[in-house]
C-alpha cells in the first residue's frame, strides 16, 4: 500500500513536470509581454531594460526553473483579465464544474448498471433491444447536439416543468423555483453558500433543477458506453463456470446477478470509469458552452479567447493534477474489487 | 423405489445448424449410497446428462421427454423456485475444472456460509462453524486461514476440497461429479478420489461420477453406465464390465489402456471417431467403427445399420448390442441378401 503510493507519487511528479513544460512553453510562446508593456512607442534601451528585469533574456531553462519554482509555490501570476491571481479565479470557477461532472458521473452509473445488467440478463426482451439499439445511436451523437436537444424539449419546445401551470399552487410553486417557463438551461441560479469560494447547486431543489439538464446531457455522452461495457462483461461473465456452479449451489438469482456476476463485471467498468471521468471533465467545455453554466471549463475557453495565459497555464496544471488523484483513486478501488490484483502491479 | 430414477431421458440443444440431441432415451437408477459411473468419450453426452438431471443446461439445451424422479418426485416439470431448494441442498454438484468454479472475487469462506445460507436459516457465526468443520472434514489444513482467503491463493487440489467441502455442507443426498479430477495432476487425483469415496460411505451419500477416465471410474464406482453418442451402451457392475466387457465400443476403451504387465506395443484404439452428435448414424449409431457388423462369412449385419439395438442382459449387464444379443440367443439376425 505505501509502495503503491509511493510509486504514484513518483508518477505523479513526472506527469505533472510534463505538464509543466507543456504550460511553460504555451505561456512563452504567445506574444512579447515587453511590447504589450511598453506599446510601441518604446525605445529599444527601454526594452531591453525591462526585458532584463523580467528576466526574458535569461537562458530558457533558467527561465523554466523560474516558473517552476512559483508554480510550486501556487503562484500563476495574475491573471490578466481579473487582475488577481490565476488559482484564486479557478478555485471560483472549479466547483461548478466538479458538481456538473460529479452530478453526470452519478447519473451515469445509477442509470447504467440497471440498464446493462437488465439487458445482458433478459437478452431477448424488446426493451433489451431498445436499449442496445438506441446505445449505438448514443455512442455516435456529440455532446452540444444532445444538450441542444434536450434544452429543445424540455425548455422551449413542450416546457415541462415541475409542477402542472394550470394551478394556481403549481404556478406559484414553478415562481418560487423560478422555473416556469420550462426547465432551467442557462447557469446555475442562485447557487448556495457553502464555504469559501464554493457555492453548491446540491443544497437546493432549485439548484438541482439548474444542474439537471446539463448534468443529464453530459451523463448521455458515457451512458450509451457504460451500457455497452456492462453489457458485454456481464454477458461473458454469465457464461462462466463460477456463475453456472452459483446456480447449481441453489443461490437465488438476484444474489447470482448482482453479487457474483456483477462485481466481475464491475472491473472493466471501473477501469474505463477512471479515465471517462477525465473525459468528462474535458467535455464540460462543450455543455458548460451550451447551459453557459459558469464553471471552469467556460473560464478556460474565455481565458483562451482572452489569450489570459496564466489563467490557461493554470487551469491546465489543475486540470492535469484532477486526473492523476482520480487515477489513483480508481486503482484504489479496483484493488479493493479484484482481490487477484496486488497494488505493486505484481500478480499475488 | 430407488432414490433417483431416470426414465428414457432425452435432451436436444436445436441450434441454427439443426437440432443436437445430447443425450437419448437414457435410463438408470441410482440407490441411496450407490456410486454409479457414467464414462464415454468427449462429446457423448455425458456431461449433458449430468445437467439435465437439476435442469442446469446452458442454453439453449432442454430436457424434450422422459423423466428425473428424485425420491419419487419429478423434477423435470418442477419450477426454477422448486429446483432451487433441491439444487446444492439435496443434490448437490461438482465440477471440472476448481480452479474456474469457485468465484473469483469472493472469499472460501462467503461463497460457503452463502451455501448454507440460502438453504438454511443460520446465523453467520454457526454458518461460519459448519463451514470450518467441512473444510476439516475434507482435510484442508489451516482452515480458519483458508476460509480468509480468495480462490486464486489455493492450489488446484485445494480448491476440489474446498468445492467437495461445499458439496457435503448442506448433507446431500445425492452428488454429482462432473468429471472431478480431470483438472488436476495425477497424485491429486488419487487424493480426491480417496477422499470423495470415504466420504460417500461415511455419509452414505449417492454419487455420480461423470468421467472418459476408466481409471478414476473403476476406483470410484460400484456401478457403470457406458455412453455413446448420446446412448447407453452398456450398463452393470464396474468391476464385471472392467473385466469382462460386452459391447463392442466398452471392449474398444478397456482395451486401448495402457497396460504395464504386457510387453511395450502399440496401444490399441478403436477405428474412426466419434460421430457428431448433430449426425448420428442410423441403426446402431456404433456400427461404422465396429468390426462386429459384419458376419463371420463376411457379410452386413443389416439390423446394425437399421435397427437401435435394445438393451439386452448379458451376464450381470444390460447390452444394446445386435451383435451381444445374436451370441446369447445364438438366433442369427437377418443377413444382407445379396
Amino acid at each position: 500500500m505505501i509502495m503503491f503510493l509511493m510509486r504514484r507519487l513518483c508518477q505523479a511528479v513526472l506527469v505533472m513536470f510534463i505538464i509543466s513544460v507543456i504550460g511553460f512553453a504555451i505561456q512563452g510562446g504567445l506574444g512579447d509581454p515587453v511590447q504589450q508593456r511598453l506599446g510601441p512607442a518604446a525605445t529599444e534601451a527601454e526594452a531591453t531594460t525591462l526585458r532584463h528585469s523580467l528576466g526574458l533574456d535569461d537562458p530558457l531553462w533558467v527561465q523554466y526553473l523560474a516558473f517552476a519554482n512559483d508554480a510550486l509555490h501556487l503562484d500563476f501570476g495574475h491573471s490578466y483579465f481579473f487582475h488577481e491571481p490565476a488559482l484564486g479565479v479557478i478555485a471560483r470557477y472549479l466547483p461548478a464544474t466538479l458538481e456538473l461532472v460529479a452530478a453526470s458521473a452519478v447519473l451515469t452509473l445509477l442509470l447504467s448498471v440497471p440498464m446493462g445488467v437488465f439487458c445482458a440478463i433478459r437478452p431477448r426482451n424488446w426493451l433489451s433491444q431498445t436499449l442496445m439499439g438506441l446505445s449505438v445511436i448514443g455512442i455516435s451523437v456529440p455532446v452540444f447536439l444532445t444538450a441542444m436537444v434536450l434544452i429543445q424539449i424540455f425548455s422551449i419546445g413542450i416546457q415541462v416543468t415541475l409542477f402542472p401551470a394550470d394551478s394556481g399552487w403549481g404556478h406559484w410553486l414553478n415562481q418560487l423555483f423560478s422555473i416556469e417557463g420550462g426547465m432551467p438551461a442557462y447557469g446555475r441560479g442562485n447557487p448556495i453558500h457553502v464555504v469559501g469560494v464554493w457555492y453548491t447547486n446540491f443544497a437546493s431543489l432549485q439548484g438541482l433543477l439548474y444542474l439537471l439538464l446539463p448534468a443529464l446531457s453530459l451523463a448521455l455522452v458515457m451512458l450509451p458506453l457504460f451500457v455497452r461495457l456492462i453489457h458485454a462483461e456481464m454477458l461473458e461473465v454469465l457464461e462462466t463456470d463460477y456463475v453456472k456452479y452459483a446456480r447449481a449451489r441453489g443461490l437465488r438469482p438476484s444474489r447470482i446477478y448482482f453479487l457474483h456476476a456483477l462485481k466481475s463485471t464491475l472491473l472493466p467498468v471501473v477501469t474505463l470509469g477512471g479515465v471517462q471521468i477525465g473525459t468528462l471533465v474535458a467535455y464540460t467545455l462543450l455543455t458548460e458552452t451550451v447551459f453557459q453554466w459558469p464553471g471552469a471549463g467556460l473560464m478556460f475557453l474565455d481565458a483562451i479567447e482572452r489569450a489570459d495565459m496564466p489563467l490557461v497555464v493554470a487551469y491546465l496544471v489543475v486540470v492535469g493534477l484532477l486526473f492523476v488523484v482520480i487515477n489513483t483513486l480508481v486503482d484504489l478501488l479496483y484493488r479493493m474489487l479484484n482481490p487477484r490484483v496486488t497494488l505493486s502491479g505484481r500478480a499475488a | 423405489m430407488a432414490l433417483l430414477e431416470v426414465e428414457h431421458l432425452d435432451v436436444r440443444f436445436p441450434l441454427r445448424h439443426g437440432e443436437i440431441r445430447a443425450v437419448r432415451d437414457v435410463s438408470f437408477a441410482l440407490e441411496r449410497g450407490e456410486r454409479l459411473g457414467v464414462v464415454g468419450e468427449s462429446g457423448a453426452g455425458k456431461s449433458a446428462l449430468a445437467f439435465s438431471l437439476l435442469k442446469l443446461l446452458s442454453r439453449p439445451g432442454y430436457i424434450a421427454g422422459g423423466h428425473v424422479r428424485f425420491e419419487g418426485r419429478e423434477l423435470t416439470t418442477l419450477s426454477d423456485r422448486q429446483l432451487r431448494r433441491i439444487r446444492g441442498n439435496r443434490v448437490a454438484m461438482i465440477f471440472q475444472d476448481p480452479l474456474t468454479t469457485l468465484n473469483p472475487v469472493l472469499t472460501i469462506g462467503r461463497q460457503m456460509t452463502e451455501s448454507l445460507k440460502a438453504h438454511r436459516r443460520v446465523s453467520e457465526r454457526r454458518a461460519r462453524a459448519i463451514a470450518l468443520h467441512k473444510l476439516r472434514q475434507v482435510q484442508v489444513s489451516s482452515p480458519e486461514q483458508r476460509f480468509e482467503q480468495y480462490p486464486h491463493q489455493l492450489s488446484g487440489g485445494l480448491c476440489q476440497r474446498v468445492v467437495i467441502a461445499i458439496a457435503l455442507l448442506l448433507d446431500p443426498d445425492i452428488i454429482i461429479a462432473d468429471e472431478p479430477t480431470t483438472a488436476l495432476d495425477v497424485t491429486t487425483q488419487a487424493e480426491i478420489i480417496a477422499l470423495l469415496t470415504q466420504l460417500c460411505d461415511k455419509h452414505n451419500v449417492g454419487l455420480i461420477v461423470i468421467s472418459h477416465d476408466l481409471g478414476v471410474i473403476g476406483q470410484l464406482t460400484q456401478r457403470l453406465l457406458v455412453m455413446y453418442a448420446g446412448r447407453i451402451v452398456e450398463q452393470g457392475p464396474t468391476r464385471e464390465i472392467i473385466n469382462d466387457a460386452q459391447h463392442p465400443y466398452t471392449q474398444g476403451l478397456i482395451n486401448a489402456l495402457p497396460q504395464m504387465t504386457l510387453p511395450r506395443q502399440r496401444l490399441a484404439q478403436i477405428p474412426g471417431n466419434m460421430p457428431s452428435l448433430a449426425r448420428v448414424p442410423d441403426g446402431c449409431a456404433f456400427h461404422p467403427r465396429c468390426r462386429y457388423r459384419f458376419t463371420p462369412q463376411g457379410r452386413l449385419r443389416q439390423a446394425c445399420v437399421e435397427q437401435v439395438p435394445e438393451a439386452v442382459s448379458s451376464g450381470g449387464s444390460q447390452v444394446a448390442c445386435h451383435w451381444v444379443r445374436e451370441l446369447i440367443t445364438t438366433v442369427p439376425i437377418e443377413e444382407e441378401t445379396t
